[in-house]
């Protein structure tokens, strides 16, 4: 139980390379936080700078208020699962999941208490004496989480611990995970890159890009108000529509294309942005049928998923967009379909800045 | 390959036969000298089937060595090699991990130089270095002592080589969870790397003590005394006789002798490279 702060934490490599670039955020007693962003963002370097295995160029880490910067990481009270696991592969299950105790000389009995309850509650008590090698993925993910838990540590740290299992193994411990999260509310920071991990698990988002956080909200936030273009087109799949545009003046509707392309209303006026150039964003699957709706796309290619189509096509005015349909809708390429969009579902974005722009 | 192909089969068959003969006729021909006595030494053609005289020459040469410039029993010289060996393989193992863990696990200044300063003597063998290495140790009065034989022979850039090598491949993640699990360097080196590296300490212990046990010119150069002989220089100062023949029978016999340790350790340690070969821990 506690609560880990970011004050403008900074990671600038030695080679001048800036990692990190500022970082504030205030983690709650036992919320659980997912990092997102693309490989490289340095969202992995963010955790590894809490869990102590990176050192802090800059900034400040707390847990429970306490400046953990000069920390080593078996002082910091937090354990991490790995992406590999880093099991001790010489050593039997109980082992594995009673090593970091017995470093803490913490007394026999209780010990074997944690680990036997611990295995329990993963369904590992039937592997107690085996070695990793002879588990498969989803066994050694549980030892990981197990050898986590039985510390009961003030954090728990994920580092990408589902993207060594398969897809169908990838959502059933997406849930365990989640699960026992909730039941144990330990604070937790757990890194992605996968969207629908970040979606699900959260509490709270940070989406991560270049080393900076670009939006920090709920995963619903982040859904329905990216705050810049890079969120946008991140977060979402298929990914948001992104096409250039005007305001109208008095700035109530934004054209989309040229100045022969459709224009769209707006949930309120963006008075402020005229003349600037824009970037309007929707997501394909709020562009709706609709017999007089202002959008005409003529579709050019139908990928048919199954539960729901893709349409590509074009509007008048240039704009290339995608929007997504049933998947027993009888569209074919060549035809014209009237779409439809909700004022709110409308994004504009300042194309110079990429942030979102409101009304 | 599985092939059934009688042909290939007994042609295969065929050239093993004649490699094991032409590595074994040797070591017969030594044995069944071992086994006559020194007259029929001196008789032609010599004899290819062994003879009578195998329980005494043997003890001969364990109690007494055999005159001359060897006087030394062989026994002796055995422990001497037996010494030397176990020093040196033990030593250079510990030397070498300990060495190889600072090298891949800690930052410190000039850390890549140090690790070329080693990568380097890699080129140099014993030989080269032997003057100024018997200076040092002439110097610091180790001349007939164990201590002379062993320490010069004890640092390997080959073990800290391989070691490193090893290290490398070991998950970084694994020394990030132990530090995670509270274990500082000298706990993560003795519950993780140790016995992550079992299966290479064997590997290299085989290797470094036939090393040590073959050595010839070092301890030619640092023991005067003959009770400071080994086993493989005593061999050789046996045949070395004044205004004699050598007595091959005893001479043969030594050999033989000085082959049986390195052969057992070869057989006990084989089971331990062969279970790391199969069991290949990750």
């Amino acid at each position: 139980m506690a609560t880990i702060d970011l004050v403008r934490v900074r990671k600038t490599y030695a080679n001048g390379v800036d990692a990190v670039k500022g970082i504030d955020l205030a983690v709650a007693d036992g919320e659980l936080i997912v990092l997102l962003g693309p490989s490289g963002c340095g969202k992995s370097t963010l955790l590894r700078m809490v869990a102590g295995l990176e050192t802090i160029t800059g900034g400040e880490v707390r847990i429970d208020g306490a400046r953990v910067n000069d920390k080593e990481p078996a002082a910091r009270d937090i354990a991490m699962v790995f992406q590999n696991y880093a099991l001790y592969p010489h050593m039997r299950v109980y082992d594995n999941m009673a090593y970091g105790l017995r470093n803490r000389r913490m007394p026999k009995a209780e010990i074997d208490r944690r680990v036997r309850a611990a295995a329990e509650t993963l369904g590992l008590a039937e592997l107690l004496d085996r070695r990793p090698r002879q588990l498969s993925g989803g066994q050694r993910q549980r030892v990981a989480m197990g050898r986590a838990i039985v510390r009961e540590p003030k954090a728990f740290l994920f580092d990408e611990p589902l993207s060594n299992l398969d897809a169908k193994l990838r959502g059933q411990v997406r849930v365990e995970i989640k699960r026992l999260q909730r039941r144990l509310a330990t604070t937790s920071l757990y890194v992605t890159h996968d969207q629908v991990e970040a979606m699900t698990l959260a509490d709270r988002l940070v989406v991560m890009n270049q080393g900076a956080a670009e939006q920090i909200g709920t995963p619903d936030e982040v859904y329905s108000r990216p705050a810049s273009l890079f969120v946008a087109g991140f977060i979402g799949s298929p990914a948001m529509n992104i096409v250039e545009g005007a305001l109208e003046p008095g700035g109530a509707r934004v054209r989309l294309g040229g100045a022969d392309g459709p224009a769209l209303a707006l949930d309120g006026a963006r008075g402020a942005a005229a003349g600037r150039a824009l970037k309007v964003g929707i997501r394909p699957e709020h562009l709706v049928a609709s017999s007089n709706g202002p959008l005409a796309l003529a579709i050019e290619l139908v990928e048919n998923l199954g539960a729901d189509a893709l349409l590509y096509g074009r509007v008048p005015g240039g704009a290339a967009l995608v929007a997504r349909a049933d998947g027993g809708a009888p569209h074919k390429a060549g035809e014209t379909l009237r779409l439809d969009v909700a004022p709110r579902h409308v994004h504009l974005f300042d194309a110079a800045s990429g942030r979102r722009l409101d009304g | 390959m599985v092939e059934n192909r009688p042909f290939v089969t007994a042609v295969s068959h065929l050239t093993l036969v004649v490699g094991i003969g032409i590595v074994c006729l040797p070591l017969w021909i030594a044995f069944v000298a071992s086994t006559h006595d020194v007259s029929r030494m001196f008789q032609s053609p010599a004899p290819f089937w062994p003879g009578t005289h195998l329980v005494e020459n043997y003890l001969a040469v364990l109690r007494s060595g055999i005159g001359q410039s060897a006087n030394a029993p062989v026994g002796t010289m055995l422990i001497n090699s037996l010494i030397m060996a176990l020093v040196i393989a033990i030593g250079k193992i510990s030397i070498s991990i300990v060495s190889a863990y600072a090298i891949v696990y800690f930052r410190f200044p000039f850390r890549m130089g140090f690790f070329w300063i080693i990568f380097v003597t890699l080129m140099l063998p014993v030989e080269v270095r032997i003057m100024p290495t018997y200076e040092v140790v002439a110097g610091l009065g180790m001349i007939d002592t164990y201590a002379g034989l062993t320490i010069p022979l004890i640092a390997s850039a080959t073990a800290t080589f391989l070691f490193r090598q090893f290290f490398l491949t070991v998950p970084d993640e694994l020394a990030e969870a132990a530090r995670i699990d509270g274990a500082g360097p000298l706990r993560f080196f003795r519950d993780i790397l140790l016995p992550l590296s079992k299966t290479n300490i064997a590997a290299l212990f085989v290797i470094q003590f036939i090393y040590g046990w073959n050595q010839y010119l070092w301890p030619l150069l640092v023991s005067t005394k003959e009770s400071y002989y080994t086993v493989v220089m005593g061999i050789s100062r046996m045949v070395n006789v004044v205004d004699a023949a050598p007595t091959w029978n005893l001479v043969m016999a030594t050999a033989v002798l000085g082959l049986v340790p390195p052969v057992i350790v070869v057989l006990v340690m084989q089971r331990w490279f062969v279970k790391g070969l199969v069991e290949s821990e990750k």
